[in-house]
């Protein structure tokens, strides 16, 4: 077993339920001890990527490879290796939290301390409480740390944070980046761009089915031409001033007003787009107190790449 | 280096995993009211409240004291409601609720998720059947001395392939149907079998309609039931009855179930 091979390599999957096409010659790759990420708008394809990968669906087209083997022919050689998260559910409804964890510690040989775990996590305190009962929030660190509980070379966490409050996001994030410093691979789909750009080492966007955009979040949001430009003036804008903006600066512009004394332009990084907007202010009378060009986000990327914007 | 999350991956023992998931089963069944209600208390106030209006009215059956035949006939109930309605009830709902699915990417088998079954199944049963025995007991229950080894022989082969048809075909339910489908046909199935199924009274009691109801699964449980305790008789017939269910059962859920 070589441990340079990539922990996962999809190759041309393609996925149809019925007429739909879920997946269409999706292609990626994960380094081992990595954080990558599978970001995309919801329907994309994620999750059917995904439980590809964790042995749940049959490739129709295309391989699969995880950790070198294959999760339908290899499964029980795979799976007592990778630690998956589900979207949701996957406990009784009447079983309590620790039972839960404890049950799903004993089916591995040399698992982590169920308690460590629950304390890490902030789980602690409701590990009387029946499934049911918890919040989605806890359900969601339950799910976590059934994927963790076994010591697994890789994990794949299908929307880890959704529904869960700043705090508890916080906590999984440092809990993720602490599960990779230990050299565990992590596999996480999103569609929140924080996320992806916090936790991951590489990204892979995919909308329809297909891989539009590859890479760390440096070199995707570093690629590209445009920018945002935010722009806060002194007073009050004068009426009519998006258009009269656009039209200065031509038509690959966006301009939305944020309130009465600020703008977002969305065009190209230049240092024209610049001066044009500060010969704008001047002629219009108006003080640009911040004329700062943004860094493009991901956001920015996904909305370049797709036209769409990704947030729900 | 090796920190708190270091990859230290592998399964436990076969038979770990499945004893792990066989008490985790286990008690979720005796600890669900509705579950505890149906594998309990009804079988008690059946038995208790036969027992009593065939001693008010001064009712004989078939020649037998009433209590020496409702006894084994809910025994007989008891092992329908778990092994059937109890295991449909629940494998409907780990099916809804995606425990099947979590289940299915831990290193558990699928062989060895339905050991663990069997096993909490059988040990719940077996509790069901000393309670019941102590209240039958307690009631004036008599069963034949005639020929214990035969009766206790007979008796386990009446509960181990009574368990087996009625569980085979509780997972044939579970796993075609919706959840709710599956609780309320599983629910009804019960009650139409208590009560015209020939479980708690003999198939002989039916008059013309007798010769259809030993051939139903719950038929076939009940007189090979009240054969071992009145009869100390192994009833082959009906056992091969259960047989042939349990393999129609086992047969119809391995083409059919779906795992999630």
């Amino acid at each position: 077993m070589s441990t340079a091979a990539p922990a996962v390599t999809v190759d041309g999957l393609v996925m149809r339920y019925g007429e739909k096409v879920a997946v269409d010659g999706l292609s990626l790759e994960v380094p081992r001890g990595s954080i990558t990420a599978v970001l995309g708008p919801n329907g994309a394809g994620k999750t059917t990527t995904l439980e590809t990968c964790e042995g749940y669906r049959v490739p129709q087209q295309g391989t699969v490879r995880v950790l070198g083997l294959d999760p339908q022919r290899d499964r029980a050689d795979l799976l007592p290796r990778i630690g998956v998260m589900l979207q949701s559910g996957g406990a009784w409804s009447g079983v309590r939290a620790h039972e839960m964890l404890d049950h799903m510690a004993s089916l591995h040989a040399r698992p982590l301390d169920p308690a460590m775990l629950s304390e890490r996590l902030g789980l602690a305190d409701c590990g009387r409480t029946p499934y049911r009962r918890l919040s989605g929030g806890q359900q969601q660190r339950l799910g976590l740390a059934i994927a963790l509980v076994g010591r697994p070379e890789l994990v794949f966490v299908d929307e880890p944070t959704a529904g869960m409050d700043p705090q508890a996001r916080r906590t999984t994030w440092e809990l993720l980046e602490e599960v990779r410093a230990d050299g565990v691979t992590v596999v996480l789909t999103t569609h929140h761009m924080d996320e992806a750009e916090h936790l991951a080492d590489r990204i892979h966007i995919i909308d329809h089915g297909r891989v539009i955009a590859s890479g760390s979040p440096g070199e995707l949001t570093r690629e590209g031409r445009s920018a945002t430009i935010r722009l806060v003036v002194n007073r009050p804008f004068p009426d009519g001033a998006p258009e009269s903006l656009r039209a200065e600066l031509g038509p690959d512009t966006e301009v939305r007003q944020l309130d009465v004394v600020s703008m977002l332009i969305h065009g190209p990084a230049d240092s024209m787009t610049l001066g044009r907007v500060s010969r704008w202010c001047e002629e219009h009378d108006v003080l640009p107190e911040t004329l700062n060009l943004g860094q493009r986000n991901l956001e920015d990327v996904f909305l370049e790449l797709t036209g769409r914007e990704l947030a729900t | 280096m090796t920190g708190t999350f270091t990859a230290a991956p592998g399964g436990a023992s076969l038979s770990r995993m499945v004893l792990s998931q066989a008490r985790m089963e286990a008690r979720l069944m005796l600890r669900n009211g509705e579950q505890l209600l149906l594998a309990i208390v009804i079988p008690v106030i059946v038995l208790v409240g036969g027992v009593a209006a065939a001693g008010r009215l001064g009712l004989d059956l078939d020649g037998h004291r009433a209590v020496d035949v409702l006894t084994p006939g809910v025994l007989a109930l008891a092992v329908m409601s778990t092994a059937f309605t109890s295991v449909a009830i629940a494998t409907g709902f780990e099916r809804r609720y995606g425990v099947i699915k979590l289940l299915g990417s831990s290193p558990l088998p699928r062989h060895g998720l339905l050991l663990g079954k069997v096993v909490a199944l059988l040990n719940v049963v077996a509790l069901q059947l000393v309670v019941l025995v102590v209240v039958g007991l307690a009631l004036g229950w008599r069963p034949t001395l005639d020929h214990p080894p035969t009766s206790v022989v007979a008796l386990v082969l009446a509960v181990g392939l009574g368990t087996a048809a009625f569980a085979a075909l509780g997972l044939f339910v579970a796993g075609v149907l919706r959840a709710e489908a599956t609780l309320a046909l599983a629910n009804l199935v019960y009650l139409l079998l208590m009560a015209g199924g020939g479980v708690v009274l003999p198939t002989s009691t039916y008059g013309s309609a007798g010769t259809v109801v030993q051939w139903l699964p719950s038929g076939a449980l009940g007189e090979a039931m009240r054969a071992a305790t009145i009869d100390a008789v192994v009833d082959g017939r009906s056992l091969a009855v259960l047989v042939a269910w349990a393999a129609v059962g086992t047969v119809l859920t391995a083409r059919t179930f779906r795992w999630e």
